[in-house]
């Protein structure tokens, strides 16, 4: 028995009152309907990644949205003569990118242009000093005798300022195009030497010995034990190495002026176009940031441990 | 004239070929070191016979590395005479296959990349691409890695990866196999299961090998002869034991033979009681 007992007239009454709902076989549903899509396995998961990508998302959105807050206080404060807000240089960007390729002559160049000569001379000086940089890194972590040769060289000059570089480039070459790539050269040649030098002074001596038990050729022992073990670490030195020559390209064209982010910036400078000095200084920043992210990218191709 | 009896399984020592194929006499290692000269080997000798199984044990530090090393050509020693069939060894040689303590396999290479390495390099002058390629595939069918050829080290068990380094030096067809604590940094399970796959492949293959262990239970397992080193510095080899067991040998039915006890207890006698290291 159960506690509660109902009488069956009792419960016919409770049917026909108004509040028990009853279901006309006609309006019935003929199909389930589908469960929600929240409470199905894919739902959740697709919960899940949203809920992982905002706690992801959201420290760095906050972050910018405070600095554009902070540039506009910054410019405010500063009256008819302050900076520009983050709104004025927007609307500027907006027409700067609107032709990014135009060329009116040596001097009034589109942005994508400044940005293409840059990358340009970067690449050429950093191509130049990986070309030196890459072997002699290799024989310096190779043959002892030309490590303590070339060490104190070395020392004396990486701590050198880039820009202290330039006036002997402008000397040697007649030319301001030549000279800052002799600067981006030098600048960017010690971190892929000392790193690769690093790099193969740390090749694990199991591999040396696998070479040795197999008495594999040089050639062999390049390829197939230094050169991918050194890998990782020239990347680190590539990286680095790119790194420096995009910060100093920027100062470099400011002396030598012609084309390029560096000389746009003096322009701007001088034409007192501060909202395209403000533009230089993201584009210089968000080009550096995917430089580095692409390298990172290659060089996680190349990590075994 | 040199007259090569392949031995068979069950045979012991005496039975094989006499002839010494691997000579050892007098050698003696010293290390020059900051605080001056250190001997680390003296006064080794030592023969073994084609398809002989030696271990050599002993405490750290005696040294019994070393003399693996001196035989693989990776050290030279200061004074005596090693010789491989009949012939001074000088440096490293790929008559030598080497299994080492840490796999030492190239993180960067397939299971097969590694294999064909070797192969390449010991067969590569006088036969075809697709022969060397079929050398290497039945280097590692024969340690039952067929299957995980194509995966890098990274992607495979620890005990795979010594399985590899077996094989990579079993493929090049070396007249001595020289393993430095080959299962040593293994878990225990998988450490027997290599022993046991070791003595399939040492008696399929008519292997002479050196093993340097520091396990009593796999020296006696595996070996034709152990060979047991005193302490250092100024090490050398104290007592020879043969382990007469007939082969091929089971660990399950060894751990009720009274024989093997015997000859595991003389082991550890001569380990624990007349070699006793002293607290460092």
């Amino acid at each position: 028995m159960s506690a509660v007992s109902i009488e069956e007239s009792s419960l016919q009454d409770i049917m026909k009152q108004p509040e028990t709902i009853s279901i006309d076989p006609a309006e019935a549903p003929v199909k389930p309907r589908p469960a929600p899509l929240f409470e199905t396995e894919r739902g959740r998961a697709m919960l899940e990644g949203l809920g992982t990508a905002f706690r992801w998302a959201i420290p760095p959105v906050i972050g910018i949205v405070l600095f554009i807050f902070l540039w506009q206080i910054v410019s405010a404060s500063g009256g008819e003569s302050g900076l520009p807000g983050p709104v004025k240089t927007w609307e500027s960007a907006q027409v700067l990118f609107a032709d990014p390729f135009y060329d009116n002559g040596p001097n009034d160049k589109g942005i994508g242009w400044n940005i293409l000569h840059s990358l340009y001379r970067v690449g050429a000086g950093f191509g130049l000093a990986a070309l030196v940089g890459i072997p002699l890194g290799f024989m310096i972590g190779r043959f002892a005798f030309l490590s303590g040769m070339l060490s104190p060289i070395i020392s004396l000059l990486r701590p050198v300022s880039p820009l202290a570089w330039l006036p002997i480039g402008l000397y040697v070459f007649k030319e301001t195009e030549p000279a800052s790539l002799w600067v981006i050269f030098i600048s960017s040649i010690w971190p892929i030497i000392l790193n690769t030098a690093a790099g193969v002074a740390r090749v694990p001596q199991d591999y040396l010995n696998v070479a040795r038990v197999l008495n594999l050729s040089e050639w062999k022992i390049f390829t197939r034990i230094l050169f991918p073990s050194v890998l990782p670490h020239m990347m680190t030195g590539i990286r680095l190495s790119i790194g420096v020559a995009w910060l100093v390209i920027v100062a470099a064209e400011m002396l030598t002026g012609g084309t390029g982010l560096g000389f746009w910036v003096w322009d701007e400078w001088n034409n007192l176009n501060v909202e395209h000095i403000i533009i230089a200084i993201f584009v210089v920043g968000i080009v550096g940031l995917l430089l580095e992210q692409i390298l990172m990218l290659i060089a996680r191709r190349f990590n075994y441990e | 004239m040199i007259t090569v009896i392949p031995a068979c399984a069950g045979m012991t020592n005496t039975e094989k070929t006499m002839h010494n194929y691997l000579t050892i006499e007098n050698a003696r290692m010293v290390f020059d070191t900051k605080k001056g000269k250190f001997v680390a080997l003296t006064d080794i000798n030592l023969n073994v016979k084609q398809g002989e199984f030696i271990s050599l044990i002993g405490h750290s530090g005696c040294g019994k590395s070393t003399l693996l090393n001196l035989v693989a050509g990776l050290l030279d020693a200061t004074d005596g005479v090693l010789l491989l069939n009949e012939r001074e060894i000088k440096g490293p040689g790929p008559d030598r296959g080497m299994v080492f303590q840490h796999h030492s396999l190239l993180p960067w290479l397939s299971c097969f990349g590694n294999v064909h390495l070797a192969v390449e390099r010991v067969f590569g002058a006088k036969e075809s691409k697709r022969q060397l390629k079929a050398r290497t595939e039945a280097a590692l069918e024969l340690v039952h890695l067929a299957h995980a050829m194509h995966k890098l080290p990274g992607e495979i068990s620890g005990g795979m990866k010594q399985r590899v380094g077996i094989a990579r030096a079993l493929a090049m067809e070396p007249k001595v196999l020289l393993m430095d604590e080959p299962f040593g940094a293994l878990d225990a399970l998988t450490r027997a299961s290599l022993q046991d796959e070791l003595m399939r492949i040492v008696s399929e293959t008519q292997a002479t090998t050196l093993m340097v262990t520091h396990d009593v239970d796999e020296a006696v397992l595996l070996s034709d002869r152990i060979v047991m080193m005193t302490n250092g510095p100024a090490a050398t080899i104290g007592e020879v034991l043969t382990v007469d067991l007939p082969r091929p040998r089971d660990r399950l039915a060894l751990a009720g033979n009274a024989r093997y006890h015997h000859l595991r207890g003389q082991v550890l006698e001569f380990l624990y009681q007349k070699q006793l290291k002293q607290a460092a």
